[in-house]
This record gives structure tokens, sequence and C-alpha cells, in this order.
């Protein structure tokens, strides 16, 4: 691991139509690091995870990939060449076969020969367990396979960081634990992520550190075991209670 | 029905519908290039140009394409532009066909779905490949059946070009109906003709558009 910061996020601010959502973000990820970021519904996680690949254009503050700034950078492609980009709804091409999708963005945007990119695809689908679906349609797929594929297509571009957005969110929940198994893959490679989740036990088995994302601002950052066992504020405290249930039948307190 | 008219006639409306299916297939590739060229301006919101392609496919729809061919064949003429029939019967069919391709691509392009274009821009596609490759085929593939209703209709429209003394089907029929008073035969074999033209390239959309959507084009929501 590298001390120097891959990614830095220094004061983000972002405003939609004069309501804020994010309103001061600062944090930093060193290269290897898995960082998840949890948080209620609109707290504006996914528009972070859009400022750091130029999908949105940040109102404030700055963004450092590899200490050069990116926001507002003239050159948002290069930009998204070096970090991948996976979202809930996969948006998988689906007038391309799986074949079709994973390399489109290595021989069009990197200009790598397609016989290499074939090759490499092929190993990272038997990896994932779609060694056979490589000439299957999208939506000859299932969720689950659909998301590993885009979690391929992301991985073939290889990028420095890799932002995953709420991927299992429009799962079924048996298709949930076959992608979040491949996200553990790539931690153990190694793979710089920065991960949007509601699945906890997930959140603490991947990350390295977890930021509670709270009214556009970063509430807590800290260590998994930390925050899930004891976190500071009594915001972060609720936010983790309304994962649990309690019994319906309670037993008799005396 | 006199069928030796319809035998000694006949190699005139084959001549004819030659001519306007050259000036209809010519006028149908044009008015696709106008109407991609348009569609982009909108859809890209290019200054100026975005205004020019609106106020145009607003003119060329809500105008008969027969004042639009006197305008280019009797008006021009009076500021110097002299055009041939043919060239006025081409550039009006585009003018008119234009319009009408913009908003078939227009409505494909908006019926591809905003998070395929990103998804494009996350794997750092520039953006001309990403129009290329993932925008304008789904865009294509949802507009072909109003692609192909336009080129049928812009065909049937090709008849007002008689208007300027150009020989294609309908001027031939009108002219042998002057002729010889043998107007059933003649309008038999116009529509014939129209036919003969006019049904095999709707077949051959039909079978487009249904090859298309088995393959899972135009099908921008994605199953779960």
């Amino acid at each position: 691991m590298n001390d120097k910061p891959i990614l830095e996020v220094r004061h983000l601010r972002k405003h939609f139509d004069g309501t804020g959502v994010l309103e001061d973000v600062s944090f930093a990820m060193r290269e290897g690091e898995v960082i998840v970021v949890v948080g209620p519904s609109g707290c504006g996680k996914s528009t972070l995870l859009r400022c750091i690949n130029g999908l949105e254009r940040p109102d404030g503050g700055e963004i450092l990939l590899d200490g050069a700034r990116i926001d507002g950078a003239a050159d948002l492609v290069k930009v998204r060449r070096q970090v991948g980009m996976v979202f809930q709804s996969y948006d998988l091409f689906p007038h391309m076969d799986v074949m079709g999708n994973l390399t489109l963005g290595p021989v069009q945007a990197l200009k790598q020969p397609r016989a290499q990119v074939e090759a490499e695809a092929e190993k990272a689908l038997a990896r994932v367990g779609l060694a056979d679906r490589a000439h299957a349609l999208p939506r000859q797929l299932s969720g689950g396979q659909k998301q590993r594929v885009a979690l391929v297509r992301a991985m073939l571009m290889h990028p420095r960081l890799l932002l995953l957005d709420e991927i299992t969110a429009a799962l079924d929940p048996e298709m949930v634990r076959e992608v979040l198994n491949v996200v553990l893959d790539l931690a153990r490679d190694g793979m710089t992520m920065l991960i949007v989740t509601h699945e906890m036990r997930f959140a603490e088995a991947v990350a390295d550190r977890v930021i509670f994302l709270e009214g556009g601002s970063v509430l807590e950052d800290a260590p998994p075991a930390r925050f899930f066992h004891a976190p500071e504020t009594d915001r972060a405290r609720q936010f983790l209670a309304s994962f649990e249930f309690d019994a319906v039948r309670q037993p008799p307190k005396d | 029905m006199d069928f030796d008219f319809i035998q000694r006639f006949a190699p005139m409306y084959v001549k004819a519908a030659g001519l306007t299916l050259r000036i209809g297939a010519i006028g149908i590739l044009l008015s696709l290039a106008v109407g991609v060229l348009c569609c982009l301006a909108r859809y890209f919101r290019v200054p100026v140009l975005r205004q020019i392609a609106a106020a145009y496919i607003e003119l060329a729809r809500n105008t008969p394409l027969l004042v639009q061919l006197f305008f280019l064949y009797f008006g021009l003429p009076k500021v110097g532009v002299k055009l041939s029939a043919e060239a006025c019967a081409i550039t009006g069919l585009t003018f008119l066909g234009g319009a009408y391709m913009a908003e078939a691509l227009r409505s494909g392009l908006e019926a591809v779905d905003k998070a395929q274009a990103e998804s494009g821009m996350c794997l750092g596609l520039t953006t001309l490949q990403n129009l290329r490759f993932v925008i304008l085929p789904q865009a294509l593939a949802t507009a072909i059946p109003a692609i192909g209703a336009n080129a049928i209709f812009l065909i049937k429209e090709t008849s007002v070009f008689s208007a300027v003394a150009l020989a294609d089907l309908m001027y031939v029929a009108k002219d042998l109906i002057g002729m010889y008073y043998k107007t059933d035969e003649a309008l038999l074999m116009l529509t014939v003709a129209y036919l003969a033209l006019l049904l095999p390239l709707s077949i051959a959309f039909s079978l487009l558009e249904r090859r298309l959507r088995y393959a899972g084009f135009g099908n921008s929501v994605q199953g779960q």
C-alpha cells in the first residue's frame, strides 16, 4: 500500500435547484483501500460518486485524482478511463452481446487489440462464473449475471479506482451474494474501491474504512469495527438501529 | 378493359417507375442525412443551429409539398436560380423529408435511456464514440418503424412532381388519359405500379422491424 492518496476530496459542495445535497465533504483514500459510504437515502452518496467521475459538476471544493484536479478538468474522458463505475441498474448495452459489452471500452477508448481484450474478457468471465455466457444478450441474463458482467466490463478498463453505486439494490436476495462475492474477490486483489451500499454485513466485511454521510456532510469516518460496534454520533446509532429488528414476541422482562 | 392498350403502354409505366424510384431513393437518402444533422443539432443543443433546425422542421412540415415545389420551380428562377425539374423534385423531396426524418430520429434518440449514455461515458468513450456505438444503434432501432413510414410516404409524395412536367408515374397516367381517354386502364396501371414499388418496401421494413424487436433492439427498458 502506498501512502500517497489516490483520491482526495476537499470541501466538496453540490447543490441541485438551490437545495444542498453535498454541503462539505472531505476525505482521502490510499491506493488499495476500500471505503464504504453509508447513510440514509438522499444523503448525497450517489451524488458524491457521480462528482468523482465527472457525471455531475461540483459547485464548490475540489477533487484530486493522483494529485491532479479533476473537477472542471477539460478532459473528463481521460479521467473516466481511470475511474470505473458500476450502477444499480447494470446498464449493459442491450444491442450487444456480453462480449461486445466487455470489449467496447478497451478496444475503442484504450485502443487495445481486440484479440487480446477478448482473451482477457474470457478469463474474467470464467472467474465470475459466466464462462458460457460470452455470446448471450443482456436480456437473456438474470439480474445477478448482468451485474457481474457490468463489474467485469468496468474491470477490463483496469481502472485506478472503482466506484460502485448500490450495485445490489435492484437484485433478489439470492443474487446479491453472487455479486458481492465478486466484489470481495476484487478487494482481495487490492482493487481501490469506493462503495455505496445498504448491505451492512457486506460493508463490515469488505471495508477498510466506513464513511457515514448525513445531511451532505461526513459525520463519521472510522474503521468498520468501530463504526458498526461503537459509533460516535447518535445519528449513526439511529441509522444502524434501523437495520435491526426487535423480536415481535419479547420475553417477559423482570 | 382494353388489354391491348395496357400491353402497349406498360413499358412507359416501367420507365416512369424507374424515375419515381430513383428520385424517391435519392430523396430518402438525402432526407435521412438532413434529418440526422438536424436531430444532432437539437440533441447536443448546438446554439443557433438548433434554432435553425427547429424553425426549418416547422416550416417544412406545415407547408404542402406542392407549394414548396412551386416555390422552387417558379419562384427561384425569378431571383436567378434555375433548377431542372429533376433537381427541383429532389430538392423539394429532401426539404420535406428531412423534417420528417429529423422528427423520427428524435423520437428514437429520446427513447434511449440516459443511463446508457452515462454507461458509455464511464467506459471512457468520447462523445462521438458513444454516439456511434451506444446511442445511435439503439435510437435507429426504435426509429425504424417511423423511418419506414416516412420512406413510403415520400415515394408517394413524388406523384406531385408531375405538376412540374417530370415524367414520373403520375405524369404518364395523366398524359395517357389526356391523349386516349382510357381512364380506367391508365389509372389501373398507375395503381399497380405504385403498389409494385411500395409493397416490397413496406414488407421489407416490417421484416426489419420484427428482426430488430427479436434481437432486443429498441427496447431500452432492461428487465430485472
